[in-house]
């Protein structure tokens, strides 16, 4: 009974050094040498080639199979990458809980769906617009929200969710619970006009990987990581940890936006259930099963959860009941995700190498 | 006037349901400063449980409210043991662990329990096999129903309850105990795994009441129907003062009440935007609630 309830007191006791990142967690300690396979697994993903071949086989898919159906998952499957990696920017590398992701998503979307079908704009000008409109919507829910505790943000940015969501169906200009359609795309570079959305669609993601995961290596990335395993220690060491989290919120607001932008492309309609809380959970799902912070991991854990469906039609519902049950498992036994991002500053060849 | 004490009304009602799932959240945000995600799915949970309970044995129970108080109270032993088993599973592995695994992993609990549900009863909205009709009461003007009455009775009840056992009783004196210093508490020989157990078996059996309450006056369930007030139930919690029970209270009646003049003047296509908004609002101007006290955050 006593040992029981020890582990509450463990728990107060280690309140403090309990903060330590998730993502780190397990790996600060000497490793035991692993020989083998795992060697060559590991050594293969912090390849920085994996990237490029990942980036090159995207880029190419149209030469190996053009046909309509893989052409739709892979532009779908793309821009799930682009959200995944955007929302890693909040909760992974700044462990800030976005519950309404989706939000950003429907304001890029709808910003370009708008401005294109009511005022005739083409898709790219629109482009500033989409930007703008997400950075505003940052503003206004990271504003007040980010100097209160981390679980409010996580509960104001799903009302946040819904707001937007419950608005687009409200309003007249953005089509009502109909939506808009006829969105036109980025035009057809004289291609099969879905190979050209893929093709900007590749291509805007892969500069967006590229992007988010320059910035979490960089000056800023470390600044996040430093609030998200202990934000007491950073503010003490003169980070100014609400500018630092601010910088991380519009980041993601921004990727979001973009996404929504492309799918508005892709899809060429848009509706308010396309905006719903199923999308945030989906694409937290990607990032939590990848590994928060690791962006391989999040690359391949929202191709895994794009793709997956398609292998497996028709138990709609059983799959998210399983992916719910899995994000208790994977939090319980394996907090740092299946591809846990490495602790530490990537290796530095020489001056003037690649930092 | 007759308008305004009609607008009133509604918002009581409204409120009272409100209350009863606030009552949950802030109680165990108080204790263990978890945010149940899945607090709202456990009122949605709740009306499944007296629905399952009636579509077994409706012939036996007949109608009426003595029949809906007998499957009230099977829901709620459902529902709160359901509380307990969750917390021991999902919760208690992680209490030292980061906050935002703690949080994720009560996503999945939420997302979990919906599609369970869904995976189980079908996806389609079920009609409830008991309803609540009979007169109404005209109080200066304005209507209000026998049963919108009986059920906020009911709801009155369940609360003053609550607040008794939380200020008189000996488990209520160790809930509050813990919810100010677990620690010292262990040292003193409070059995603090089960207080927190006791606590997750109180809210989510009021969360239960509230769901077989619903079903019963709105006649349909659905596996979606605890999203939206699980967050209304956390914004009155805000408002109150997340921690603070009576806060709980008059902040679910101030949501009501503020919802149910939203909805007059804006219409009720907006009565959702209009809570969070005040939501938002309210975090920004008072973070501690009407009747929170100021928290100070300890390193």
């Amino acid at each position: 009974m006593n040992d029981d309830s020890s582990a509450y007191v463990r728990a107060v006791e280690e309140r403090a050094p309990a903060n330590v990142a998730l993502a780190g967690k397990g790996v600060g300690s000497p490793k035991p040498r692993r020989a083998g396979l795992p060697v060559a697994l590991s050594g293969l993903l912090s390849s920085k080639w994996l990237g490029l071949v990942v980036a090159v086989l995207a880029l190419a898919l149209p030469y190996l199979n053009s046909s309509t159906y893989i052409i739709q998952i892979g532009t779908d499957a793309l821009i799930f990458v682009m959200l995944a990696v955007g929302l890693n920017i909040v909760v992974g590398f700044c462990g800030l809980l976005d519950l309404g992701y989706a939000a950003f998503f429907a304001i890029g979307a709808y910003a370009s769906g708008v401005l294109s079908t009511k005022c005739g704009w083409p898709m790219i000008a629109t482009l500033p617009v989409v930007v703008a409109a997400s950075v505003a919507g940052g503003l206004i829910i990271g504003g007040p929200t980010l100097r209160l505790r981390s679980d409010y943000l996580a509960i104001v940015t799903l009302g946040f969710g819904e707001i937007i969501r419950i608005t687009a169906n409200n309003l007249d200009f953005t089509g009502g619970p109909n939506g808009l359609y006829g969105i036109p795309d980025f035009g057809d570079f004289g291609l099969r006009s879905d190979v050209a959305v893929y093709w900007v669609t590749a291509a805007v993601v892969c500069v967006a990987v590229l992007f988010s995961s320059r910035l979490g290596r960089g000056r800023i990335g470390r600044a996040w990581r430093f609030v998200r395993d202990d934000e007491d220690a950073a503010e003490a060491m003169g980070i100014h940890t609400y500018k630092v989290k601010f910088a991380a919120y519009i980041a993601g607001a921004v990727f979001g936006g973009v996404a929504g932008m492309l799918f508005a492309a892709h899809q060429t309609a848009i509706s308010p259930p396309s905006f719903n809380f199923l999308w945030s959970a989906l694409i937290l799902m990607a990032v939590v099963l990848g590994g928060m912070g690791s962006t391989p991991g999040v690359v391949i854990g929202a191709l895994a959860i794009s793709l997956l469906p398609e292998l497996l039609r028709g138990a709609q519902n059983w799959r998210y009941l399983i992916f719910g049950l899995l994000l208790i498992v994977i939090m319980v036994f394996r907090p740092q995700g299946l591809l846990p991002a490495r602790a530490g500053e990537p290796k530095r060849r020489r001056r003037g190498g690649v930092a | 006037m007759d308008h305004l004490i009609q607008l009133i009304l509604d918002g009581l009602f409204v409120g009272s349901f409100y209350a009863l799932v606030a009552l949950g959240y802030s109680m165990v945000y108080g204790i263990i400063k978890l945010l149940n995600f899945a607090h709202g799915d456990i009122y949605m949970l709740g009306a499944f449980a007296g629905f399952t309970v009636l579509s077994v044995g409706a012939g036996a129970l007949g109608g009426g409210f003595l029949a809906l108080i007998v499957i009230m109270a099977l829901a709620m032993v459902g529902t709160g043991a359901f509380g307990v088993v969750l917390e021991r599973v999902a919760y208690r592995p992680l209490r030292n662990a980061p906050r935002l695994s703690v949080l994720i992993t009560a996503v999945g609990a939420s997302f979990a329990l919906e599609y369970g549900i869904a995976v189980t009863f079908g996806p389609n909205p079920q009609v409830y096999p008991i309803g609540v009709s009979g007169g109404a009461l005209g109080i200066a003007g304005a209507r209000i129903t026998y049963a919108q009455l009986a059920m906020m009775a009911i709801a009155v009840v369940l609360m003053v309850a609550l607040d008794a056992l939380v200020r008189k009783t000996r488990a209520g004196r160790a809930m509050r105990a813990i919810s100010l210093d677990p620690k010292a508490c262990l040292l003193m020989g409070v059995n603090v795994d089960r207080v927190i157990s006791r606590t997750f078996f109180l809210g989510s059996a009021l969360a239960g009441a509230a769901g077989v309450m619903a079903g019963a006056y709105y006649g349909k369930i659905d596996f979606l129907m605890g999203f939206v007030i699980g967050l209304k139930a956390f914004t009155a919690a805000v408002i109150g003062g997340i921690g603070n029970l009576r806060g709980a209270v008059l902040g679910a009646i101030v949501l009501g009440l503020l919802e149910s003049f939203g909805v007059a003047f804006l219409g009720s296509q907006w009565r959702d935007v209009f809570a969070f908004g005040f939501l938002i609002l309210f975090l920004t101007v008072r973070p501690t609630g009407l009747l929170g006290e100021r928290v100070t955050e300890r390193v």
